[in-house]
């Protein structure tokens, strides 16, 4: 041992350096894995019926998955800091509808307003469930589902049995759902530029860096000086702002708008969200993995139509996928914790 | 400490008493309706399934769990009723089959949260998805309604001559047993130290991971009566029965001051906020109030129920930190 003691400095940031290459391995194979899921999915797909490939099913792919990963991401944000929330789906009906009512009370009105309007409107509910969770001290589960409701019902005491149709609303809006440019969807290519927006913020600014941290290990995020509350509120208010988002565009894909408008989404994309590897109580995943699981189920739900597999298996494949993959998630968790001890142990021995 | 907590707890739940006492009232003076019995029998038939899966939830939901597949199990059971009965099996073989089923799905949650280690929360989410996709895969999008009038009657018959609903008998018997086993048995005090400190209770010997299993098998048990009362009552098995039913028990059980961390609640504050929420519901739809305004009402309670004791709990606490006294407590 005497003889080594030089090199004790030295080996210790090696080990470390080793340990956490090992983490950041297993990790960057959480993301692949979902590649691989992916690319079994379509190439098999592909080779039973090549028109699953065709542009056509391309577009529809691209279309599905835009809404569902714009909460995807919003929600990713709201689960890395140990939160969740369950109120996307009631905003997303409500200021899907807010955007027909205003196109069809005031014809003429700006696009591009309307668009803002609805994002505002959807991070100030946003802002509701992020001062009830953060300056209230009520855990998120709850208040999420009580604005579930609350939304939810606004928007049908609102909608009063009305439904706002495609002819409602201007062309050139409408044209939003379903142009392409460079044959890919306006919708997927702006889920696109939110996902690598929201990616970069998550990654790079410190208060990106912090909701991490808060969602890691709350009670040592405040001892470190971060303003958790001040945080984890700005993370309800993307998740509202981005539900807002998602709301117009839905007005703008589908046309027709009911108050039942996105009923349900909220599970749908916490299933997302939880298959691309976020970790339920935070602190660790990605908004890649989210969008890269929301694209997995949308080619999932595509793979069955086109090998006209009864849609009645779609759910329980879903619901099989996700505890798939948290199975799969915790099994390499309990590996990495392994090594890891296995590592410090060889080190300190 | 402790005392003081209590003190607190005690007054949101005594809180929803006087709720269902005012809304009573309010149905009473604004509908000459209400106070009848055949109003009280489609008031209470209305919450049955809620009311008995609120049973096993409040005991899960103390325990610091959740389980989100509750109303997909209820399809689920109610799926393969139906199928059954189509495939001309006898009731009084399809019945524990299915209940079987209910209760084997509960224990594939409790495996996966006790034995794999996976948060609840995503598990059932999981599992709720699962379930309602195999009611469907099961059952399709056919109905099965051709049931004797010997079974439905268990479902919309009232008891011995009264205008109490069969199915509410069956609530009421259980909500006594739940109730006795969560506040006067060993297994009830077990739970609530599971909820409160889990490590703790570990390190002072209690089996954790067998009472959670456990916990998720009566629940899936009790999915699966509720999915048998539902098929009965409507006279009706669909893969789709019960749908979104999940949030309406979570929603009836923290509303009751069940905390969602676990470790407090009472059972008889959960049974009168069943009936706290089936009273508004049926004042206002004899007032011909329209169903929104009661979804609104819901979410409303449940924001009040936390914020409530949220903000009662920090008021005295600044105030007893001005006394150089106490060194203690939290």
């Amino acid at each position: 041992m005497s003889t080594d003691a030089p090199a004790v400095p030295v080996a210790p940031v090696l080990e470390e350096r080793g340990a956490r290459g090992v983490v950041e391995l297993i990790f960057r194979v959480r993301e692949l894995g979902l590649l691989v899921a992916l690319a079994l999915l379509v190439g098999g797909t592909y080779l039973a019926e090549p028109r699953y490939l065709s542009a056509q099913n391309l577009r529809d792919i691209g279309l599905n998955v835009a809404l569902v990963a714009l909460l995807a991401v919003g929600q990713t944000v709201v689960v890395i800091s140990r939160n969740i929330d369950l109120s996307m789906g009631s905003v997303l009906g409500f200021t899907a509808f807010a955007t027909g009512s205003l196109f069809a009370d005031h014809p003429g009105i700006a696009i591009p307003l309307v668009i803002a309007i609805s994002v505002a409107i959807g991070a100030g509910f946003g802002a509701i469930n992020g001062a009830l969770v953060s300056f209230g001290r009520v855990p998120s589960l709850v208040v999420t589902l009580g604005t579930l409701y609350i939304i939810r019902g606004a928007d049908f005491a609102w909608a009063s049995g009305r439904q706002i149709n495609a002819a409602d609303m201007p062309d050139k809006f409408l044209e939003l759902g379903s142009n392409s440019i460079a044959g890919i969807p306006v919708l997927t290519l702006i889920a696109f530029a939110v996902m690598l927006v929201a990616g970069f913020y998550l990654r790079s600014y410190r208060s990106g860096r912090e909701l991490y941290a808060i969602g890691s290990n709350p009670d040592a995020a405040v001892l470190a000086g971060i303003r958790v509350g001040r945080r984890v509120f700005g993370a309800f208010v993307i998740s509202g702002a981005l539900a807002g988002l998602a709301g117009a565009l839905y007005a703008a894909r589908f046309g027709t708008i009911d108050a039942a408008a996105g009923t349900g989404q909220e599970l749908a994309v916490v299933s997302a969200v939880v298959v691309g590897g976020v970790a339920i109580f935070g602190g660790s995943g990605t908004v890649y993995g989210a969008a890269l699981g929301a694209l997995l189920l949308a080619c999932i739900s595509s793979s069955l139509a086109v090998l006209r597999v009864n849609g009645f298996w779609e759910q329980a494949i879903i619901g099989a996928l996700l505890l798939a993959a948290i199975t799969i998630d915790r099994l390499l968790a309990l590996r990495v914790t392994h090594l890891l001890q296995r590592r410090s142990a060889r080190r300190a021995g | 400490m402790p005392a003081d907590l209590r003190a607190r707890l005690g007054r949101w739940e005594t809180l929803t008493v006087f709720l269902l006492v005012a809304a009573i009232i309010y149905g009473a003076t604004s509908s000459a309706d209400f106070l009848t019995g055949g109003n009280f029998n489609s008031l209470t038939s209305n919450v049955v399934e809620v009311a008995l899966i609120a049973l096993p939830m409040t005991f899960i939901i103390i325990a610091g769990e959740i389980d989100l597949s509750v109303a997909s199990i209820l399809g689920l059971t109610s799926a393969l009723l139906g199928y059954l009965w189509n495939h001309n099996w006898p009731m009084e073989a399809i019945l524990p089959v299915v209940l079987l089923a209910g209760a084997l799905a509960g224990a594939f949650n409790g495996l996966l949260v006790t034995k794999v280690g996976l948060p609840s929360l995503a598990v059932t989410i999981g599992t709720l998805a699962l379930y309602r996709g195999l009611a469907f895969v099961i059952l399709g999008d056919q109905a099965v309604a051709d049931f004797p009038e010997r079974y439905t009657d268990l479902g919309f018959g009232t008891f011995a001559g009264t205008d109490i609903p069969n199915p509410i008998v069956l609530f009421a018997v259980l909500a006594v047993i739940f109730g006795f086993v969560l506040h006067r048995t060993a297994i009830g005090r077990s739970v609530f130290a599971i909820g409160a400190n889990e490590e703790a209770a570990f390190f002072s010997g209690l089996r954790v991971k067998r009472i959670k299993l456990w916990l998720f098998v009566v629940s899936g048990l009790i999915s699966a009566l509720a999915g048998i009362v539902y098929t009965f009552r409507f006279a009706s098995a669909r893969a789709d029965n019960g749908a979104g039913l999940e949030l309406s028990v979570v929603a009836v059980v923290l509303l009751a001051g069940v905390s969602i961390f676990g470790g407090k609640g009472k059972m008889w504050a959960v049974v009168v906020a069943v009936f706290l929420l089936g009273t508004i519901r049926n004042a206002l739809t004899l007032n011909d109030v329209s169903d929104e305004v009661l979804t609104i009402v819901t979410g409303s309670l449940l924001l009040l129920s936390v914020l409530g004791p949220s903000f009662a709990a920090r008021l005295p606490r600044r105030r007893v930190a001005s006394l150089p006294t106490t060194t203690g407590g939290t």
